[in-house]
């Protein structure tokens, strides 16, 4: 080193300069709470099974979204439909239980493209945190989707 | 002594006392988000707005959390240790001139609490006092760390006192006063500011006040990735909290120190020029001032986020190899340069 090296001040200067350009530069925080980043068009969230037009669940119970599933995650026990409940199902089978554990899952998508019946999606939020194992094993309650109701949702049009 | 001379002082005492506490209050905020910021993130923003509450927050938690005195402490000593600390960064304040002379009615307000023709002696004397607290808390901790951060900081404040002394020397020379308000009277204007004359002066005596302060690069005193806290190691609740604001008055202390010696104090270019009213002159002097003396605390911040820590012996080569010479130097050249100066102009 020479003797301007071996002063030090002019790299003290120069590490003064990077740290104020730091100082001014823009700040890639997101403020989370307050402000969120969008996700991605396709984002994979929680699953949801799909009703028909008419309210009626569309999932038949083939099991080829369980046979698809490469972490093993869904289970289901298929049942046949009665006459009362052709409101209820749209196939003459359908899904009397059917689980999905969440922390099996990898979200990949799989299901989704593997049902002949449009029933699953990976369209909903996070999954969220739980204390226990077992909560985490979703059953039809927490997937199958909420009837749409388009009287509740707009009431004056629907005469 | 008449009365209201004392009320005045008393005044001036109370104000000052709270400028100190709420600036050290408020530069315990303002290190975190410059630090924050030149790490290109935020610092702490969600106490009130932008942060603004945060150091109450942290004042809350110190009062808070439970007070520890470890049995093999030396009680007395230990309780001693913070307490001085805190009251030898206050006092040393004491003759600063903050601004010139307000006219309020009959009076003449002088803005300094003691002009004392010593006032650079006093300075040093508190300033020697400082390291007591350090040294008597990390002593009375029995623990080999606070011990070791204790040794640090005694022979750190002893080795760059010398230096600081010398560069202050120098400046003795320039102005032939020891008397604090009459040094920054002299630098009126902006020509007249010390830092023109004593360049290589400032230098010394700033690397000087960050050894002063404990402040990186030169905190071997407390150095926690050594030490774990050096001689707070042992501390907790508002003792600790009392160490921590002893170091950020202490940083308010020299800044100040920093802008009146070499920074021409109170003065501002074109104070007189501009046809103010002594008032007027004196305000905004006070205020330029604290301008000066936040810029300097900034930089403080500045370099602490951006140097490492040195290594104990470099610190001690730094010290005693380089800046003492170097003062030494600064104050021959000087001697000449006056003396020349005398003789033939």
């Amino acid at each position: 080193m020479n003797f301007w090296e071996r002063m030090y001040l002019p790299a003290i200067a120069k590490g003064l300069g990077i740290t104020i350009r730091h100082f001014f530069k823009k700040i890639p925080t997101v403020k989370y709470p307050e402000e969120q980043r969008p996700y991605s068009k396709n984002f994979r969230g929680l699953h949801s099974l799909k009703r028909d037009e008419e309210g009626r669940e569309r999932c038949t119970a083939c099991g080829l979204c369980a046979l698809s599933c490469p972490a093993e995650a869904i289970t289901m026990v298929a049942a046949e439909r009665t006459k009362e409940e052709e409101n209820l199902y749209r196939e003459e089978k359908y899904a009397a239980v059917y689980e999905i554990n969440m922390l099996r899952c990898i979200f990949c998508g799989l299901c989704e493209e593997a049902c002949p019946k449009e029933a699953i999606y990976l369209d909903g939020p996070h999954v969220t945190a739980d204390y226990l194992r077992k909560d985490f094993i979703y059953g039809k309650d927490k997937l199958v989707e909420p009837v749409f109701d388009i009287t509740k949702l707009n009431p004056e049009k629907t005469n | 002594m008449e009365g209201a001379f004392i009320l005045e002082k008393l005044i001036l005492v109370v104000i000052v006392f709270t400028i100190s506490l709420v600036i050290a209050m408020y530069s315990t905020l303002a290190e975190r988000k410059i630090a924050g910021f030149m790490q290109d993130r935020y610092g702490p923003d969600r106490a009130g707005f932008g942060g603004i509450l945060q150091p109450l927050c942290d004042g809350g938690k110190f009062f808070f959390k439970e007070e520890i005195i470890p049995a093999g402490a030396h009680k007395p000593l230990f309780i001693l240790g913070p307490t001085l600390a805190i009251i030898t960064a206050c006092i040393s304040s004491a003759v600063i001139p903050w601004g010139q002379t307000l006219s309020i009615g009959e009076r003449e307000v002088v803005l300094q609490v003691a002009d004392i023709n010593v006032g650079v002696l006093y300075i040093f004397g508190v300033v020697a006092l400082g390291v007591y607290g350090i040294m008597l808390g990390g002593w009375a901790s029995n623990n080999k760390f606070s011990l070791m951060g204790a040794v640090r900081a005694a022979s750190q404040s002893i080795s760059y006192e010398i230096p600081m002394g010398l560069s202050i020397i120098a400046l003795l020379m320039v102005s032939g006063t020891l008397s604090m308000g009459e040094i920054v009277a002299q630098q009126s204007g902006f020509v007249n500011w010390n830092i023109w004359v004593q360049p290589l002066g400032f230098l010394i005596f700033m690397i000087c006040a960050f050894a002063e302060c404990n402040r990186v690069p030169f905190d071997l005193p407390e150095c926690e990735t050594e030490l774990i806290g050096g001689y707070h190691t042992e501390y907790s609740s508002m003792k600790l909290g009392l160490y921590m604001f002893s170091e950020y008055i202490n940083m308010f202390v020299s800044s100040a120190l920093m802008a009146a010696l070499y920074f021409g104090g109170y003065n501002f270019p074109f104070m007189y020029e501009l046809g103010l009213s002594q008032n007027w002159i004196t305000i905004i002097g006070v205020l330029v001032f604290f301008l000066k003396i936040f810029g300097f605390i900034f930089f403080f911040m500045w370099v602490r986020w951006t140097l490492p820590r040195f290594r104990y012996d470099q610190l001690m080569g730094l010290g005693w190899k380089i800046l003492i010479p170097l003062a030494i130097a600064n104050i021959v050249l000087t001697a000449v340069v006056i003396v020349v100066k005398d003789t033939y102009f």
